[in-house]
């Protein structure tokens, strides 16, 4: 039994390989059919997998360490190609393959008829291995490995539309960006090898015990600068918006769904070196709790859907962070799992809204569109709700226990910023919905003349994702001490030592509910009862309103502090190479033709010279010579004899002296 | 009792005439018989220093270069009479194929 687990967890990874080699290299020769089936069909099978092993890990409750390929050995140095399949990886695979593969599923429908379809699935299956990886590496080497995929990835699917300017800008920006926190990951697992000698997670946790607060500090502020560029948070987070340009399903898997929430696996993942350091403890929490609003803020007022949507997944990163930040491990990756869940749903639903317009994506332009397409109606309102966190749905329960684990255990300031953030996010949630599903239609003729709900092949992964953004809080009911506690408990510790009353638990859960329903209220109020009211309150506020709907001027700043500073240094660098260098470059070349037809003279009169009149002496030499071998056997007996009387001359001399 | 001087006169003379006879005869098998008169004219050397200085070493030489004397002629008769296969003649002067 143990074999066959072995044999799955090595498997899992290994089908989306299978499909990108296919797709990939000769994916041309055949149909679109053909391409969808494998792409889809691999990342299946990974689930299945996936399914396998979490049985027998929920069954046995160990975790299991699996070598694949010895990789680097040598000196103090070992790095293997090795998973390590525990509790929380289990989590983040069956999170990874299972919406992984819903999301392909829909794609098939999404993309249908895109040039590029073959490509398109090629790159999500790449991002699938790259993902695996990251998640089910035993080493920070492999962790590394995943972590560089899935940005690669990012990358190409962002740029998919690569003959669209802003598209390929974007990618470029999202490349650029997470390298700045891919730095901060590299020095952190430099420190990491420096202290430990090692790479391997179980290794470095054991000897926890030997590192200085310093220290750890500096590993965690540094692991922290990878998780804040791959989880978009302040002050990174400025690629994640613009990564919408990527096609809708890519959004909903990388950017919203598994990749940035790699940061907060990461963090989780090692906590052990978190736990040891209260000051990189609390820069998370304040990270995530500022983002958490600030992100909410700007989604208030954006008018593109899927920039809300993205907007919105910063903000819920951000919970992530202040739940890893005050140690509420569980809490961050249950949140993680729900959101993977409805965040997933709503990007998808957004698509299908997007489908349904023929590719409009301004909330501006929409509008009654409820009763046109129903099932995409009813799934996205799930998804609203759900996000808004309103009870029983999904939503509610992570992130009412990030919000409850802040104020039981004395965070006021990130307790209040979450409260604020969880009050802005059920607003523009509910705000998005309106503007979307209900009012007037403020559509065109045409695009009106085409809407249509999408085929079922991309509303039944839509259905699989609501009825788990419906019921995914199961998982962590009751909050403290659901079945996600005791299953992650191995890695992440027993949860909190002092529980609260369970009068604080209900006030605080009634608080969460009263702050989404006024979220709700307010929404319905300004974006269906009186629909003017808006346009009023941006007038009377106008200067707030220009600041937000212009992202804090963030882009600007960005631009103004490094990136025209980083042009105009690369002009000048420029300038420096050509006249600089290159005079340099030019004048040794210069030099070095004087010195090579110098040197081609003395080689071509004195060397060859040289060697003429060796050669020639030798043949004449030769000629010479040659005329003692005469062939007659009676020269060379005479010569014989002649030779002995020379010797007997040699010898009689050397007696005489 | 014949003095050493003379077996050594005797010696060079029959020597002198191997030499000789290797020089200048063209026929190969005269040639080969001048050899061995120089191999009997060192013979009769080493018998005589043999017998003067009282040590038997020398005529042990004496009888080691007969036996060769023997092999060398049937090694020879039998290069000859390859030689006169192929070029049906016995004159060294035409053996001459690897000259320059």
């Amino acid at each position: 039994m143990s074999d066959l687990t072995d044999l799955l967890i090595k498997l899992i990874p290994v089908f989306p390989l299978l499909a990108v080699l296919a797709n990939g290299l000769v994916g041309s020769r055949y149909s679109h059919e053909v391409a969808h089936r494998l792409a889809w069909g691999s990342v299946g099978l990974s689930f299945l997998c996936t399914v396998g092993v979490f049985a027998e890990i929920l069954r046995t409750g160990k975790a299991r360490e699996v070598v694949a390929y010895q990789w680097i050995f040598g000196g103090d140095l070992t790095i293997n190609l090795a998973y390590l399949v525990d509790p929380l990886t289990c989590a983040m695979l069956l999170v990874v393959t299972g919406v992984g593969l819903l999301i392909h599923v829909y794609s098939v429908g999404y993309m249908h008829g895109e040039a590029g379809f073959t490509r398109f699935f090629t790159y999500m299956n790449l991002f699938m291995v790259a993902m695996l990886l990251l998640v089910m590496g035993n080493n920070y080497v492999v962790l590394f490995i995943g972590w560089e995929g899935v940005g690669l990835c990012s990358y190409l699917l962002i740029g998919y539309y690569y003959d669209k300017v802003s598209a390929a800008k974007a990618a470029t920006k999202a490349f650029v960006v997470n390298r700045i926190g891919d730095a901060g990951f590299l020095l952190a697992i430099f420190l990491i090898f420096v202290n430990f000698k090692t790479l391997d997670y179980t290794k470095v946790f054991a000897q926890m015990g030997q590192l200085t607060p310093e220290m750890a500090t500096a590993i965690a502020l540094c692991l922290l600068v990878g998780a804040i560029g791959k989880s978009a948070q302040l002050p990174l987070y400025t690629w994640l918006p613009d990564a919408m340009e990527g096609p809708t399903p890519v959004s909903a898997l990388i950017h919203a769904a598994t990749m940035v929430t790699a940061g907060v696996y990461m963090i989780v993942r090692n906590h052990a070196i978190f736990d040891l350091s209260p000051i990189a403890m609390t820069i998370v929490g304040l990270i995530g709790g500022c983002t958490a609003l600030f992100a909410a803020t700007i989604g208030l007022v954006q008018t593109d859907i899927k920039r809300v949507l993205a907007y919105s997944t910063v903000s819920q990163l951000g919970y992530m962070f202040l739940g890893a930040g005050i140690g509420a491990y569980t809490a961050a990756i249950f949140h993680l799992m729900t959101h993977a869940f409805f965040k997933a749903l709503l990007f998808l639903s957004a698509g299908s809204v997007i489908h349904a317009l023929s590719g409009e994506q301004d909330i501006r332009k929409m509008g009654g569109l409820a009763a046109k397409i129903p099932w995409t109606h009813k799934l996205f309102v799930i998804g609203t709700v759900a996000i808004a966190g309103i009870p029983p749905l999904a939503g509610f329960w992570s992130k009412d226990e990030i919000m409850a684990h802040a104020f039981t255990h004395q965070h006021y300031l990130l307790y209040g910023m979450a409260a604020i953030g969880a009050l802005l996010t059920s607003f523009y949630m509910f705000r998005l919905t309106y503007l979307t599903f209900y009012g007037q239609s403020r559509m065109d003729h045409h695009t009106q003349a085409h809407v249509h709900e999408s085929p079922m092949v991309m509303v039944g992964p839509l259905i699989a994702l609501g009825v788990l953004s419906l019921f995914g809080g199961v998982l962590g009911f009751p909050p403290e001490h659901g079945w996600l506690h005791q299953f992650l408990a191995p890695v992440v510790g027993p949860g909190s030592e002092h529980d609260p009353s369970t009068g604080m638990v209900l006030t605080l859960m009634m608080a969460a509910t009263g702050i989404a329903l006024l979220g709700w209220g307010l929404a319905h109020y300004l974006y269906s009862v009186s629909p003017g009211s808006p346009e009023r309150w941006a007038n009377r506020f106008s200067a707030v309103h220009r600041i937000l709907l212009n992202k804090y001027y963030v882009d600007e700043l960005y631009d103004l502090m490094f990136v025209e500073p980083t042009k105009r240094l690369g002009e000048f660098l420029d300038w420096f190479d050509r006249t600089v260098i290159d005079g340099l470059v030019r004048g040794i070349g210069q030099l070095a033709e004087w010195g090579s037809a110098g040197s081609t003279w003395v080689e071509k009169y004195v060397i060859y010279g040289g060697l003429n009149v060796i050669g020639y002496g030798n043949h004449l030499a030769a000629r010479e010579g040659r005329k003692l071998q005469s062939g007659m056997v009676h020269h060379y007996a005479a010569m014989i004899v002649a030779g002995l009387f020379l010797l007997a001359l040699v010898v009689q001399l050397v007696i005489q002296m | 009792m014949i003095p050493l001087s003379a077996y050594v006169a005797v010696s060079g003379v029959l020597f002198l005439t191997g030499l000789l006879g290797v020089l200048i005869r063209r026929n190969f098998i005269i040639v080969l018989m001048a050899v061995e008169i120089m191999l009997n004219a060192a013979n009769i050397n080493l018998v005589a220093f043999s017998y003067y200085l009282e040590s038997m070493a020398g005529q042990l030489v004496a009888l080691f270069i007969i036996a060769i004397a023997a092999g060398e002629a049937a090694v020879g008769l039998a290069i000859i009479i390859v030689v006169f296969r192929g070029k049906i003649s016995t004159n060294v002067d035409e053996m001459n194929l690897l000259k320059w």
